[in-house]
């Protein structure tokens, strides 16, 4: 029986440890199914017969000489079957350890996956690093096979036994198994029909379980993701060429292209040898579009609608499963790929290696071949991309280290922001006021210029400390010199923010532009935040670049909890505030600070003075001139 | 979208990957049913326009109504053809069985095609079910300084993330229609009205199903005289659509060997 050909197949993928009896499976499944081509199954029989052996349905797939003398599968095979309900794609992944990327390629193209288990051996590592891939990967109906029944005398005790022993591990990964199901491959046990050897099994066939398996529904509802992958000029037009990753674009839209955030109208959407031209366009569809305007687009952007864009940011965490023959490790750099997107990316930090056996977690500086592990990422440049939770399509990415493909991730954002700019000036009409009053006259006035000291550090570093002081002496001095501190400002200027990631990016952009405010005004401003992502310092920086002094506080987590004078620390660790910088949630150093305070080993007054001295140096008139007041 | 849609986006993404990475590519043009539905497909991914030239090796054992073929539609569909003859049979790997010895001759002819014009990369229209070692193709396969291809140790390919950064002197195989099935090919001519060689259909109760050289292919019983009747004929037959080549029988590694020595 033929199922038609018109509807696409149902990809599935069949994992396991190495010798638990996948190429047999799918042999007999082949065979039992009636989708073998006339004269294999004798052909299979007859090899079997030559070598001496009992009929090894492994040789279905095995089709290389290499293969069959190793007995082991090298690579990813697609074979093509069907069942009375509908049309099935097989990839038979390989179970050996040291093929893990032909596995992943494998499973990475599946829309659900038969783990298959050794009734005899039970899970061995690779069923479990396999599971675990899997549910990285995103695979989420997964049929589970125990095999070779026939050598557990095709026992209910045996079957049960496992079938608890799979459940709890599936479970703790968030995964289900669809269902589990006793087989024996070689006998056709429980394949198409109820297994006669085990009577006491009531659930599906594996034929069943794969029948009720749900083909993948294409993202069309979610927002519009458009990748530029290359933009052509074979002729007058100029093509936006790309494929939609998810959501729907259509002529007229007013589309957003990330990260260089310009807006632009879609004009048309070309194709060739079609009846009308198309008015819209949906995910999975290869487009070319052409634009209102001629703006500067090139391979590698985003495109989106404005409203749901994508996540703007140059640093990100991801689960990591590497493939490389060296390691993964911190402050290495690497090619990562993300859509059509090409940029280099250097590992930050490793935040935990994950055990497959028993699912526990550890730290540590590499990640060695076959590894999975959860690591922070950091670009030189902007990327658009999405959570793998929210999109999967752009919240995954590949490592090219040299000529290879040596890992593959999946983006989760927890403890970094949106960088997405919010200073996009949103009045209209307005237009800057030029002042009579210069900064000159101002600093000549004052006897000192304007400007702001940035005070970055841990919570405990002393930087509310150091700044009331220093505010104290400078005032002493003469000084028109304030104090911005982040309690105070959190009374008032942001008072409508919290601590989660893109509250802090806000709250730090409204300090700096108010900062700037007294620094024009002739003020010196000394702030005192943690600020603790290196990209809003800088942005920070670049509201005032001239005016701006960033001056790192610097002590270790340690230090600054064994102070914690406002017993935050103490909170944090027992888990009532969350998002604690330094605990819970990332803290940057800077790279090229004005100027490093270490708190940990000097005093409060000798910090103080270190800075009376800065602030004498590049900010007085009365020294660099010499002409007093 | 339906299917063929799908199958065709896909290919189409990885024409456009291909094109943007390699400078120096051309596309191989057998004058077959596959290869005439992958230029299709390029003029689909760069609308209307074949940026890159199509390359033929001449056997000189076509069959005539092939040639004429070429001659016909390379001219109506505007695109740059390099043809180049094959090496005499004296020249190939005497070890070879007969068939297969004389099949190695395009990969000869390839090589030398492919050193001549400085290529980067080859586009062929392989696909996955036509026979199982092209079944454990990547899409973007990679082959040593001498055309020859690694099978066990084959890059990773995941997510449509492609092996796209290379040693030099290594050149690249790129499959866009890996993923389709012969039914596939055949509803996507009909749906697109593709020509192709009218060896295809049946003449005296029989029929081409796969074209090759004439002294190493042979017709199949068949009386289907339209695409319609040929995917009527497919949907209900167990034989392999290769089986009426020659090279891939002699010997249970015949095609495997040719392949790893760089053949399509």
């Amino acid at each position: 029986m033929h199922v038609s050909s018109e509807i696409p197949p149902l990809k599935l993928v069949v994992v396991g440890h190495v010798d638990h009896g996948k190429s047999t499976l799918i042999g007999r499944l082949l065979h039992e199914t009636n989708s073998l081509p006339d004269g294999k199954a004798e052909a299979v029989i007859a090899m079997s017969e030559r070598r001496g052996m009992p009929v090894e349905w492994a040789f279905v797939l095995d089709a290389l000489q290499a293969e069959r003398d190793q007995g082991i599968t090298i690579d990813t095979t697609q074979i093509f079957f069907n069942t009375e309900k509908r049309n099935y794609v097989i990839i038979d992944a390989p179970g050996h350890k040291e093929f893990l990327k032909n596995m992943v390629s494998g499973a990475a193209l599946s829309d659900a996956a038969v783990l298959v288990i050794d009734a005899k051996d039970g899970m061995q590592e690779q069923s479990r690093r396999h599971g675990y891939i899997l549910h990285l990967l995103g695979v989420r109906q997964v049929a589970v096979v125990i095999n070779k029944m026939d050598l557990a005398d095709y026992r209910e005790e045996r079957f049960q036994e496992l079938t608890t022993e799979i459940r709890n591990y599936l479970s703790e990964l968030g995964l289900e198994a669809s269902a589990i199901i006793p087989v024996s491959a070689r006998e056709g046990q429980g394949l198409i029909s109820a297994p006669d050897r085990m009577p006491w099994y009531q659930g599906p066939s594996l034929v069943q379980v794969l029948d009720a398996f749900t083909p993948p529904v294409l993202p069309t509802e979610r927002p519009l993701r458009l990748p530029v992958q290359d933009v052509y000029k074979f002729d007058e037009r100029r093509i936006i060429a790309g494929r939609i990753e998810s959501g729907r674009i259509r002529t007229g839209d007013t589309i957003l292209i990330s990260p260089s955030n310009k807006k632009v109208t879609v004009k048309s959407i070309e194709s060739w040898n079609t009846n009308a031209p198309a008015l819209s366009a949906s995910a999975g569809q290869s487009v070319g579009i052409t634009l209102s305007e001629q703006l500067f687009i090139e391979r590698g952007q985003m495109i989106s609608h404005e409203a749901n864009a994508p996540v703007e940011t140059n640093v990100f965490r991801a689960r990591i499963f590497w493939l490389g023959r060296k390691p993964l490790e911190v402050g290495k750099r690497y090619k990562l790929k993300l859509a059509n997107n090409e940029q280099t990316v250097e590992v930050q930090s490793i935040e935990t290696v994950i055990d497959v056996e028993n699912l526990t977690t550890h730290s540590g500086d590499t990640l060695e071949r076959n590894a999975i592990g959860e690591v922070t990422l950091r670009a030189r440049a902007m990327l658009a991309l999405d959570e793998f939770s929210d999109n999967p399509k752009t919240g995954r990415f590949v490592l090219v280290d040299e000529y290879d493909t040596v890992g593959g991730g999946t983006i989760f954002m927890e403890g970094y922001p949106d960088q997405r700019s919010r200073t996009d000036v949103r009045s209209t009409n307005i237009t800057a006021v030029e002042h009579r009053v210069t900064p000159e006259l101002r600093a000549h006035a004052n006897g000192h210029e304007g400007g702001v000291l940035w005070l970055t550090g841990l919570s405990g570093a002393g930087k509310s400390t150091i700044a009331i002081e220093l505010e104290q002496q400078l005032f002493a001095k003469g000084y028109q010199v304030y104090v911005l501190d982040g309690d105070n400002v959190r009374f008032g200027l942001s008072s409508d923010l919290g601590f989660a990631p893109e509250d802090r990016v806000e709250n730090i952009r409204r300090v700096g532009e108010v900062a700037k405010l007294f620094a024009s005004a002739g003020v010196l401003v000394i702030t005192a935040f943690i600020s603790p992502y290196r990209a809003d310092r800088d942005r920070a920086r670049s509201i005032a670049p001239d005016l701006f002094h960033e001056v790192y506080v610097a002590a270790d987590v340690a230090t600054c909890e064994g102070r914690d004078p406002k017993g935050l620390y103490k909170k944090a660790r027992a888990g009532e505030i969350k998002e604690f910088t330094g605990v819970s949630a990332p803290y940057e150093e800077p790279v090229t600070p004005e100027v490093t305070v270490d708190t940990a080993d000097r005093t409060a007054n000798e910090s103080v003075a270190e800075l009376m001295a800065y602030v004498e140096e590049n900010f007085s008139l009365v020294k660099r001139n010499g002409d007093g007041r | 979208m339906d299917h063929l849609d799908a199958l065709e986006a896909q290919s189409v993404y990885i024409l456009r990957e291909a094109f943007n990475k390699f400078d120096r590519m051309g596309m191989l043009w057998s004058l077959g049913k596959d290869s005439n539905v992958m230029v299709w497909l390029a003029r689909k991914a760069f609308l209307g326009h074949v940026p890159f030239p199509l390359m033929f090796c001449d056997t000189g054992k076509k069959f005539p109504e092939m040639y004429d073929f070429q001659k016909k539609y390379s001219a109506e569909w505007g695109v740059n053809l390099i043809v180049r003859d094959c090496p005499p049979i004296e020249e190939i790997d005497p070890t070879l069985p007969p068939a297969t010895r004389s099949a190695a001759r395009k990969t000869e002819a390839l090589k030398r095609l492919i050193a001549e014009q400085d290529m980067q990369a080859v586009v062929a229209g392989i696909r996955r079910d036509e026979e199982a070692t092209r079944a454990k193709e990547r899409v973007f396969s990679p082959r040593g300084e001498n055309a020859e291809w690694d099978f066990r140790d084959q890059p990773p390919e995941f997510w449509d993330q492609f092996k796209t950064d290379f040693a030099p002197g290594t050149h690249i195989r790129i499959h866009p229609i890996l993923h389709w099935t012969e039914l596939d090919i055949w509803r996507y001519i009909q749906r697109e009205g593709i020509p192709i060689v009218d060896l295809y259909f049946s003449k005296n109760g029989k029929r081409y199903r796969s074209l090759g050289d004439q002294d190493i292919t042979n017709p199949i019983e068949s009386e289907a005289g339209t695409i319609e009747e040929i995917i009527a004929e497919l949907e209900g037959t167990t034989i392999a659509e290769r089986s009426g080549r020659a090279m891939d029988h002699e010997a249970e590694d015949a095609f495997e060997r040719l392949r790893t020595a760089g053949y399509m």
